[in-house]
């Protein structure tokens, strides 16, 4: 195969694998992507019911209540207080007046049904989503 | 003393890479060919010096000298002294003072082992080398010193965080450390390539073995980093497509496309400038990586506090280390390539067009890490690109990677011909087919990952049955590292697309019944440990497995802990998490059944096993190497 | 310059686009919160008064500027904002609407802190909160004479947004 024919056929491999990956990038952000909100955000969200989101807070000291497999607390950015509820194990690091990221979906009835709730490594660690709505709301004071 | 001692040693180690890095070009300027020969000097004496520094941060560490602000805010008195040694490493400061560190080591390796290679390949990968040392430690020594005193010192540390206190949390970013830092080496090769503007003798067969020294550490680094979030967190998953671990992969996938290029590039020549441009994003993406997790422009369950600050820097060292180079391939990478024909039909043809996918493919990993960036620059939100993008962009990307590493190590080199190799070909898409069928009704995506998984280990026997009278070492450490994939890739499958789970509110003597399987809490007891205190759960299955999951309480800082129990088998693993009892006094207990998961990790020591194979071969004989 | 030599300088392309991206995201504070939605009639509720027999129904809040509080014992924020009602419950009408929460807990609450309210609705199981999309507390709403909604506010009320934005929206009637 002389150079110039060799160099086109993988010219169109690279191309071909690119506009594969293309196509398969943009089929799968209309549906995959997940926002992130905290309380105050996600209920000015007109379309906050239809997604799956993530809802970032502290979560409300006092509110958490253990009822069977099932857990509801309650998430605040220091404006808004979202209750949510999870069926599940909490993470180790959860606990009340900490910095938590709960996904899942807003239910018409106003409470935030939780499919996971992430944890963090490190106790000092505040997802910067979370840290950024509480520093909007003067609730925030650097770790250090 | 040793703390000022150590903060001495990096500065004087910052001198040494300067001294690295300019070694070259004043020789050039000044016609004094002979200064250049004080690299290899300077960055053994780089090495020493961080060794150095390292060691006095250990010391003051294992100490606990609270006049030191980051074992003040990171160690603790009351913690054993392995947790005290592995929190040197375990925040800002301490891990980039590693990374500077391993650095220096690969730097200070290098400039002693000649590996027959040219003193001008090795005096311009030096200089290389000594320019990204410059830019890490003048980071390390202006934004982020380890060796800050506080004045007064604190009586007590800060740091004593039980769930920190894992080896699977201490050792396995030490062991990424040395993979994603391994892989600047072949960056400053591809650099000093494109500087002499020629590959030169025995630079693909360097190249080779740096990348996959780094490539085998990046292998275990994230198998033990996924083996811990496993076994620590307790949701019974392993990866998350989480920032921190893209970070990992992207470099992992880069350097295994330019283990594939290197193949054709040391053998016949050809796609020399392809090489070239892997080996530089492989460090690129690694110093991307690093960006992404220290400057906390993402979210991630990774730690490491946010500081935008920090951030700046390392995005104008990644974009002067990076775009240095790139700028260096524009303008000389077209000069590298020589012709080399060959038919796509062929283990080359087969060998480019896969590390061609795996570039992509990394190239979409990129993209979904940073989307998120992008889309708050154009104002649409704050968003996570989560599991279900990755899944449906980089899956079908990589399925076509293993049906080529199926066939491809069967074709021969430059050319091959259709009519002999097609009926191996079928045998071994029959294999596939056929495990696929058998695993249809387990879904679309277990029978993609099973029929791959048993396309791959019938490629690699017909690779190990054809060649089984010539088969070299290096070879075989390829088939067992492509077997390595085929196995991991059955775990994946299986721990995934088989997997099930239950979760009840339990009353001792209650019921749960998974995948057909019936657990019963017999019985929870209260377990006094050294700083805590268990709830320890046993949970029976009628004829099989006993699960002693824990649900721990500590003292100081209060703190509950679950630790999650797993019984493995060949055949999968079983595993139970216990969370707090509610009012009722009924214990939440969660259970997964994961068939073949422990394959998954069979599957990466394997992949580790066959690079070490390889590396330990004896190179290729001389008279088929490029002059 | 040939195709072939561009191809050369697409890495680099590529890296100066993730380069811009990174820094405009490290250099730009945040985006703005999307406007509420305000304009639609107010929904037709009817709760049950809190502390004695009788019901708050929305038809009956027609006629006049109404200010409708969501809150709860359980919500800390709401607690924040409860001295901004206290003061405004001289200057106006405010209507309140315990959402979600124990009849016991809510009047405990008031009185340890003061009742703004005119009236206070019980919503135990988010009747009305649903049909006013009620999806956090503390929630304001402002309804007009005509019984439309002027002003939706998701959190907490300060004295400045009181004054600023609610206040002119009741007019000079009180």
């Amino acid at each position: 195969m002389s150079r110039r024919r060799q160099r086109l056929v993988w010219l169109g491999v690279g191309l071909g694998a690119v506009f594969a990956a293309g196509a398969l990038v943009l089929s799968a952000l209309d549906d995959s992507l997940t926002f992130f909100y905290g309380p105050a955000d996600l209920v000015e969200r007109p379309d906050a019911f239809s997604r799956r989101v993530r809802l970032g807070g502290l979560v409300e000291p006092g509110s958490l209540v253990r009822e069977g497999a099932a857990v509801r607390f309650t998430v605040t950015d220091g404006q808004v207080s979202l209750p949510v509820t999870f069926s599940g194990v909490l993470p180790d690091l959860f606990r009340e007046g900490q910095g938590v990221v709960a996904e899942g979906r807003l239910s018409q009835d106003g409470h935030f049904a939780a499919e996971t709730v992430l944890a963090k490594h490190d106790e000092n660690y505040m997802p910067r989503e979370v840290a950024e709505v509480l520093k909007q709301n003067g609730e925030w004071r650097a770790a250090r | 003393m040793t703390v000022e001692a150590g903060h001495f040693a990096l500065l004087l180690a910052l001198a040494f890479a300067l001294v690295q890095a300019l070694a070259l070009p004043v020789a050039r300027l000044a016609a004094r060919p002979g200064l250049a020969g004080v690299a290899p000097a300077a960055a053994a004496a780089q090495a020493v010096a961080m060794a150095v520094a390292m060691a006095a941060l250990v010391h003051a560490f294992a100490g606990s000298d609270f006049s030191v602000r980051v074992v003040a805010e990171n160690s603790h008195t009351a913690k054993p002294m392995l947790y005290k040694v592995a929190a040197a490493w375990g925040h800002h400061e301490g891990s980039l003072l590693l990374w500077a560190t391993l650095l220096a080591a690969f730097g200070g390796v290098f400039a002693l082992w000649r590996q027959g290679l040219p003193a001008a390949t090795r005096l311009y990968t030096l200089a290389a080398l000594g320019v990204v040392g410059v830019g890490v430690l003048a980071f390390v020594a202006l934004a982020s010193n380890p060796f800050d005193r506080l004045s007064p010192a604190p009586i007590e540390g800060r740091g004593l965080n039980p769930l920190l206190q894992d080896p699977g949390l201490a050792f396995h970013p030490p062991l990424l450390y040395v993979g994603s830092v391994g892989v600047s080496v072949a960056f400053a090769l591809a650099v000093a390539a494109l500087l002499r503007g020629n590959l030169g003798p025995g630079w693909a067969r360097a190249t080779r073995f740096w990348t996959l020294v780094a490539w085998i550490f990046l292998t275990v680094g994230i198998a033990l980093g996924a083996a811990w979030a496993y076994a620590e967190l307790g949701w019974g998953g392993w990866w998350f497509w989480d920032p921190v671990e893209n970070s990992a992969l992207l470099p992992w996938l880069s350097a295994a496309a330019l283990l594939h290029a290197l193949g054709g590039v040391e053998r016949r020549g050809g796609a020399e400038a392809w090489a070239v441009i892997l080996a530089i994003l492989g460090f690129s993406f690694s110093l991307l990586g690093m960006f992404l997790v220290r400057s906390g422009v993402l979210t991630s369950v990774h730690a490491f506090a946010a500081d935008p600050l920090r951030g700046v820097f390392i995005l104008a060292l990644f974009a002067a280390i990076a775009g240095g180079a790139l700028v260096l391939f524009a303008l000389r990478g077209g000069r590298l390539s020589r012709h080399v024909a060959f038919a796509p039909l062929s283990r080359d043809g087969a060998r480019l067009l896969g590390t061609v996918l795996l570039i992509v493919a990394a190239g979409v990993v990129l993209f979904g890490t940073v989307y998120p960036l992008l889309a708050e620059a154009l104002n649409l939100g704050r968003l996570s690109v989560g599991a279900p993008f990755f899944d449906a962009t980089v899956l079908p990307l990589l399925a076509p990677v293993v049906a080529l590493m199926a066939v491809g190590p069967l074709l021969r080199p430059g050319r091959d011909a259709a009519r002999r190799i097609w009926p191996t070909f079928v045998a071994v898409a029959a294999v596939g087919l056929a495990a696929a069928g058998l695993s249809a009704r387990w879904g679309g995506w277990a029978a993609a990952g099973f029929g791959l998984a048993a396309m791959l280990a019938a490629g690699c026997a017909a690779v190990l049955w054809a060649e089984r009278r010539t088969l070299s070492r290096r070879r075989l450490g390829m088939v067992v590292a492509h077997l390595g994939l085929a196995v991991g890739l059955a775990g994946i499958t299986g721990g995934s697309r088989l997997a099930a789970e239950g979760i009840a509110a339990l009353p001792e003597g209650g019921a749960l019944s998974v995948a057909g399987r019936d657990f019963v809490l017999a019985s929870v007891i209260e377990v006094p440990g050294p700083n805590y205190l268990a709830r320890r759960a046993e949970i029976v299955e009628a004829g099989g497995v006993v699960l002693r999951p824990e649900a721990r309480l500590y003292e100081t800082p209060r703190q509950a802990t679950s630790e999650a129990a797993i019984v493995s088998s060949p055949w999968g693993d079983t595993y139970a998490v216990i969370g707090e009892s509610d009012a009722s006094g009924r214990w939440v207990v969660r259970m997964f059944v994961k068939p073949l998961l422990p394959w998954l990790w069979a599957g990466a020591v394997l992949m580790a096993a066959g690079g070490a194979l390889a590396l330990t071969a004896r190179t290729a004989p001389s008279a088929r190497r490029q002059p | 310059m040939t195709a072939r030599r561009m191809i050369l300088w697409l890495p680099l392309a590529a890296l100066l686009l993730l380069l811009a991206v990174a820094g405009v995201r490290l250099s730009r504070p945040e985006a703005p919160l999307p406007s509420p939605l305000v304009g639609k009639p107010v929904p037709d509720f009817a709760l049950p008064l809190l502390g004695g027999d009788g019901v708050l129904a929305a038809a009956a809040l027609r006629g006049r500027p109404v200010v409708v509080n969501v809150f709860a014992s359980w919500c800390v924020a709401c607690a924040a904002e409860h001295p901004v009602w206290l003061a405004a419950a001289q200057e106006a009408e405010i209507v309140g609407i315990a959402w979600m929460d124990d009849p016991e807990k809510t009047r405990a609450w008031l009185a340890e802190r003061g009742d703004p309210y005119r009236a206070v609705g019980v919503d135990r199981d988010s009747r009305a909160a649903l049909d006013l999309g009620v999806t956090g507390a503390p929630e304001t709403y402002v309804l007009a004479a005509d019984g439309r909604i002027v002003f939706k506010f998701a959190g907490v009320v300060t004295p400045e947004i009181w004054r600023r934005r609610i206040r002119p929206l009741l007019g000079g009637g009180s």
